[in-house]
C-alpha cells in the first residue's frame, strides 16, 4: 500500500514530468529520429550492400563453376571433333597409300602387264624366226629336190640315148664318131658309151616276200603270181589277139620279149594285131600293184595283244605256283586317298583355250565339244608318201 | 559320119546354123552307141564354145532326152553327157536353171555314185558350174545330196577327181552361211585339211580355196576350219612356187583372222604374220592383195596385235607396198592397213612415221589421178595416224605441203608435245617450223589459231614476234645469239 500511495501523491508530478519530458522532446524528436533514420538507412544500406556484394561473390562463383563446366564441356566436344577428323585424315591417308600401291599392281599384273607384253612380242617375234628360217628350209628343200629331180631325169635321159646309141662305141679297129684320131681327148659322148651296157631284154622284177600274214595276199597280187586258172581263155579260138592277151602273162618268154620290139617277126605280128589297146604287161602290172604298206600297217594289226599273249604264256610256263602273290597286311586298304598339291588346290591350271577362245553358249548347237575324229597330222610326214603316185616328181 | 561329126568341133564358126542342132539330137538317138557317145561330145563342144549356142541346146529339149539316157548307158556316154550338161550350165544362171528343171541333178549325183573316176569327174564338173552361179542353184544341188558324194570323191585317189571334188565344195560354199555349214557338216572340212600336203599346186589353190570359202561367213566356221589344224601347214604353202597356191593361202588366213581377236592371236601365235610379210615381199600385183588385208585386219583388233605386227617388220613391206604397186586398189588397201597400224598409240604411231610413209600418203591423197577410194582410205589413214604422232621430224614436212584440213591436225600435235619437250622446241625453231607456223594464216578464235597461240606461248615473245616480223632465216641464229643468253629453252 505504501508504494500505492507513493504512486499517487507522484502521479500528478509524473503526469507533469510525463508531459514536460513529452514536449521537451518533440521538436527534437523529428531530428533524432531523422537522424535515427539515416543512420538506419546507411547502415541498412551498408548491410544490404554488403549482402548484395556477397550474393555477388556467390553468384560470380556459381557462374565461375557452371561457365568453366559448359566451356568444358564445349571444348570436349571440340577435342572429340578435332581427333575425329585426325583419325580420319590419318585413315584416309593410309588408305590412299594402300589404295595406290593396290591400284597399282593391278593395273601392272592385270590390265596391262607391260612386261608380260614385252614377253609375249619376244615370243611372238622368235615364233616368226623360227617360222620363216622353217618355210626358208622348206622351200630350199624342196629346190633341192626339184633340181635333182630334174638332174636325175637329165641323167637317165642320157643313160637312155647312150644306151640305144652304144653301137656307135669304137671298136679297135675303127674309131668311133665320138673318138676322132684329131681331137686330143675323146668326147664325153664316148666315155658315156663305153659305160652304157646296150638295151637287153627287159627281166621281170622279183619281188621280196615278206614274212607276216599280209604276205599272202600281197603274194596274190604279184604279177608273178598272177592266179592263171581264174581267167578263162577267149571263147573264140581263131582269134589271135586274145589269145595273145591271154598268153603273155603266162610265157614269160612271150613277156620277156615284148620288152624287146625288134626282134622276133612271129611276135611281131601278134603285137601288131593286139589292136589300140595298151600293152598288156603294164595294165597287169598298174592292176594288181602291190601294196605299199605304211609301218604301221606292215605288221598285223594285233601285233601288240599277240607278244603280249605269247609273253604271258612265257611267264605262266616259269611259274611254280598259279596263285597270285598277296600282300601280307590289307592295312593300306583303309588308307584315305591323299591328292597330289597339283589336283588338291583350289586354284587349277588355267586351260589353254580359255586364253584366246571366247565362248557364247547361246551359240552353242549341242551340249558336247565337237570331237577329233582324224588324229592331227604332222608337218612332213605324209610328205611323198600317198596313196596314188600321179601328180608326184617321178 | 561319126568322123565328120568328130571332126566338127574344130571348124565351129562354120557350123552356126541350127540344122546342126536337130541333127545331133536325131543322131543321140542313134542305136550304135559310138555315134550316140560321139554326138553327145560334139555338142558338148558345141555348148561349150559360147553362149548362143548352149541356149539353142536347152531350146531344142535335147537335155530332157541327155538325162533319160544318162542313167542307163555305159560309162563315155556318161562322160560324154555330163559334159554337155557342164558346157551348157557354165554360161548363166537361166541355162543352169534349165538343167535344173528337167531333173538332171538327180541324174548326175547317181554319176558321182559310179565306179568310174572319169564319169565322177565329169558328173562333178557339171555341178561345179551350176552350182556357181548363185544360192538358189547351189541350194538345189545341196537337196539333191551331192554334198557326202563329193566329199567321198575327194577321198578318192585320182588327183584330177579331187581336184574337180574341191572346186565343187568351194563353189557351193561360197554363197551363204547355211551351205557352207551344210558342207561342213558332211565331214569335208577334216579331210580337205588333211590333203594341203600334196604336192599338186592345182589342188592345192582348190582346196585352200574351199576352206576360205567355208571360213569367211561365220565365226564358228573359221574356228571349224582352225580346229582341223591347218596351221603351221597353211604357212608353207605361202611358200609355194605357184602364185594361186600363195594367193588363196594367203586368202584363207585373212578369211580366219577378220572374225575376232582371239582368232587373229591364234594366227599371230603360230608365226603367221611373219609368214605372210614374207609372202606379200615374194609376189606382185593381185597375189599381195589378201595378205596386206589381213595385215590390216590383224591390227585393227588391238593395239598389242597391231604391235606384234610391227615387231614381225610389217611395216616397212607395206610401204614398199604402197609405193610400189601400179593398181589403186592394192595402194588402197595398203594406206588402210598402215592406218590401222598406226592408229592405237603414240607408239604406233612412231613406228608407221619413221618409214616415211606419210610423205606417201600425203601425195596419194592430193594427186589427182588417185581413185576416190584411194584419197579416202589415205586420209582416214593421214588422220588415224596424225592423231596419235607425236614423232616431230616426221610431220615437219607436212607443215609445208599438206592442206589445210590436214595441217589443223598437225599443228594441234606440236601444241601438245612442244610444251613439254624442250629439245624439240630447239630443234622446232632450228628447222625453221616456227617460222612457218607464223606464217599460217588462221581465224581469230577458231582451233588452229589456239593451236597457233600455244605454240607460240612456249617461245620467249622477242623471238616470235621478230620471226613474224622479218621471215629471213638468216637473221634468227643472231637473234636467238642476241636474247637467248638467258633463256633456257
Amino acid at each position: 500500500m505504501a508504494t500505492l500511495a507513493r504512486l499517487q501523491a507522484r502521479s500528478s508530478t509524473v503526469g507533469n514530468q510525463y508531459y514536460f519530458r513529452n514536449s521537451v522532446v518533440d521538436p527534437f524528436r523529428k531530428k533524432e529520429n531523422d537522424a535515427a533514420v539515416k543512420i538506419q538507412s546507411w547502415f541498412r544500406g551498408c548491410q544490404v550492400r554488403s549482402y548484395i556484394r556477397h550474393l555477388n561473390r556467390i553468384v560470380t562463383i556459381i557462374q565461375k563453376w557452371w561457365r568453366s563446366f559448359l566451356g568444358r564441356k564445349q571444348y570436349q566436344l571440340t577435342v572429340q571433333v578435332a581427333y575425329y577428323t585426325m583419325m580420319m585424315n590419318l585413315y584416309n591417308a593410309m588408305a590412299v597409300r594402300i589404295q595406290r600401291r593396290w591400284r597399282g599392281y593391278r593395273v601392272r599384273k592385270y590390265l596391262f602387264n607391260y612386261y608380260y607384253l614385252k614377253e609375249y612380242l619376244k615370243v611372238v617375234s622368235e615364233t616368226n624366226d623360227a617360222i620363216r628360217k622353217a618355210l626358208e628350209e622348206f622351200a630350199e628343200m624342196k629346190e633341192r629336190e626339184e633340181k635333182k629331180a630334174n638332174l636325175e631325169r637329165e641323167e637317165k635321159k642320157r643313160d637312155y640315148q647312150a644306151r640305144k646309141m652304144h653301137y656307135l662305141l669304137s671298136t679297135k679297129q675303127i674309131p668311133g664318131i665320138y673318138n676322132s684320131p684329131f681331137r686330143k681327148e675323146p668326147d664325153p659322148w664316148e666315155l658315156q658309151l663305153q659305160k652304157a651296157k646296150p638295151l637287153t631284154h627287159r627281166r621281170p622284177k622279183v619281188k621280196q616276200k615278206d614274212s607276216t600274214s599280209l604276205t599272202d595276199w600281197l603274194a596274190c597280187t604279184s604279177t608273178r603270181s598272177f592266179p592263171r586258172s581264174e581267167i578263162l581263155p577267149p571263147i573264140n579260138r581263131k582269134q589271135c589277139q586274145g589269145w595273145a592277151q591271154w598268153l603273155t602273162p603266162v610265157i614269160p618268154a612271150l613277156w620277156e620279149a615284148k620288152a624287146d620290139r625288134s626282134q622276133g617277126q612271129e611276135i611281131k605280128t601278134i603285137l601288131d594285131n593286139m589292136g589300140p589297146f595298151r600293152d598288156i604287161t603294164e595294165v597287169l602290172e598298174q592292176r594288181y600293184r602291190p601294196l605299199e604298206p605304211t609301218l604301221r600297217v606292215a605288221e598285223p594289226i594285233d601285233e601288240l595283244k599277240l607278244a603280249r599273249e605269247e609273253l604271258r604264256r612265257e611267264e605262266w610256263l616259269q611259274n611254280v605256283n598259279d596263285n597270285m602273290f598277296l600282300p601280307f597286311s590289307s592295312y593300306h586298304k583303309n588308307e584315305k586317298y591323299i591328292p597330289s598339291m597339283h589336283l588338291s588346290s583350289k586354284y587349277g591350271p588355267v586351260s589353254y583355250k580359255e586364253q584366246f577362245r571366247s565362248e557364247n553358249p547361246k551359240k552353242w548347237i549341242c551340249d558336247k565339244d565337237f570331237q577329233t575324229v582324224l588324229p592331227s597330222f604332222e608337218l612332213f610326214s605324209k610328205y611323198g608318201k600317198l596313196y596314188s603316185k600321179a601328180g608326184q616328181i617321178v | 559320119m561319126v568322123a565328120e561329126l568328130a571332126t566338127r568341133p574344130q571348124n565351129i564358126e562354120t557350123l552356126q546354123n541350127a540344122g546342126v542342132m536337130s541333127l545331133l539330137r536325131t543322131l543321140l538317138l542313134d542305136v550304135v552307141p559310138t555315134i550316140q557317145q560321139t554326138a553327145a561330145l560334139a555338142l558338148g563342144r558345141l555348148a561349150n564354145y559360147n553362149d548362143d549356142l548352149a541356149e539353142a541346146v536347152v531350146k531344142c529339149d535335147i537335155l530332157p532326152q541327155l538325162v533319160y539316157s544318162l542313167a542307163e548307158q555305159n560309162r563315155f556316154y556318161k562322160k560324154a553327157a555330163a559334159f554337155v550338161l557342164r558346157a551348157v550350165g557354165k554360161h548363166s544362171p537361166q541355162l543352169a536353171q534349165a538343167i535344173v528343171d528337167c531333173g538332171a541333178l538327180d541324174t548326175l549325183v547317181i554319176c558321182l555314185e559310179d565306179f568310174d573316176p572319169g564319169v565322177k569327174e565329169a558328173a562333178a564338173w557339171a555341178l561345179r558350174y551350176i552350182a556357181r552361179h548363185n544360192a538358189e542353184l547351189s541350194q538345189a544341188v545341196v537337196d539333191a545330196g551331192a554334198v557326202p558324194l563329193l566329199v567321198l570323191c575327194i577321198q578318192e585317189p585320182e588327183i584330177a577327181l579331187k581336184r574337180i571334188a574341191a572346186s565343187a565344195l568351194s563353189d557351193i560354199a561360197k554363197h551363204s552361211p547355211e551351205l557352207a555349214q551344210t558342207v561342213v557338216d558332211a565331214g569335208a572340212v577334216a579331210h580337205l585339211a588333211q590333203m594341203i600336203l600334196n604336192p599338186d599346186a592345182k589342188l592345192k589353190h582348190q582346196i585352200l580355196s574351199a576352206l576360205s570359202q567355208v571360213s569367211k561367213h561365220s565365226v564358228d566356221l573359221a574356228e571349224m576350219v582352225v580346229e582341223a589344224e591347218i596351221f603351221p601347214v597353211v604357212l608353207t604353202c605361202l611358200k609355194d612356187k605357184d602364185e594361186y597356191v600363195k594367193k588363196n593361202a594367203s586368202t584363207l588366213i585373212r578369211e580366219i583372222a577378220k572374225h575376232t581377236p582371239e582368232l587373229s592371236q591364234l594366227v599371230v601365235n603360230a608365226g603367221g604374220v611373219a609368214a605372210v610379210i614374207d609372202c606379200i615381199g615374194s609376189c606382185k600385183g593381185n597375189t599381195r592383195l589378201p595378205g596386206i588385208m589381213m595385215l590390216g585386219y590383224v591390227a585393227a583388233h588391238s593395239e598389242n596385235l597391231a604391235m606384234a605386227v610391227i615387231i614381225s617388220k610389217g611395216v616397212p613391206q607395206l610401204s614398199v607396198c604402197l609405193s610400189e604397186e601400179p593398181e589403186d586398189h592394192i595402194k588402197a588397201a595398203a594406206a588402210w592397213a598402215l592406218g590401222q597400224i598406226g592408229r592405237h598409240t603414240p607408239e604406233h604411231a612412231r613406228a608407221v612415221a619413221v618409214t616415211n610413209t606419210l610423205p606417201v600418203l600425203l601425195s596419194l591423197y592430193m594427186s589427182t589421178e588417185s581413185s576416190e577410194d584411194l584419197q579416202v582410205k589415205s586420209k582416214k589413214a593421214i588422220k588415224n595416224i596424225l592423231q596419235k604422232c607425236t614423232y616431230l621430224p616426221a610431220l615437219e614436212p607436212f607443215l609445208y605441203d599438206a592442206p589445210p584440213n590436214i595441217l589443223k591436225h598437225v599443228v594441234g600435235q606440236f601444241s601438245k608435245v612442244l610444251p613439254h619437250d624442250s629439245k624439240a622446241r630447239r630443234l622446232f625453231v632450228t628447222s625453221g617450223g616456227l617460222k612457218k607456223v607464223q606464217e599460217i594464216k588462221a581465224e581469230p578464235g577458231s582451233l588452229l589459231q589456239e593451236y597457233i597461240n600455244s605454240i607460240n606461248s612456249c617461245y620467249p615473245e622477242e623471238i616470235v614476234s621478230a620471226l613474224s616480223k622479218y621471215h629471213c632465216k638468216f637473221l634468227t641464229s643472231p637473234l636467238l645469239q642476241f636474247c637467248g643468253l638467258g633463256f633456257h629453252f
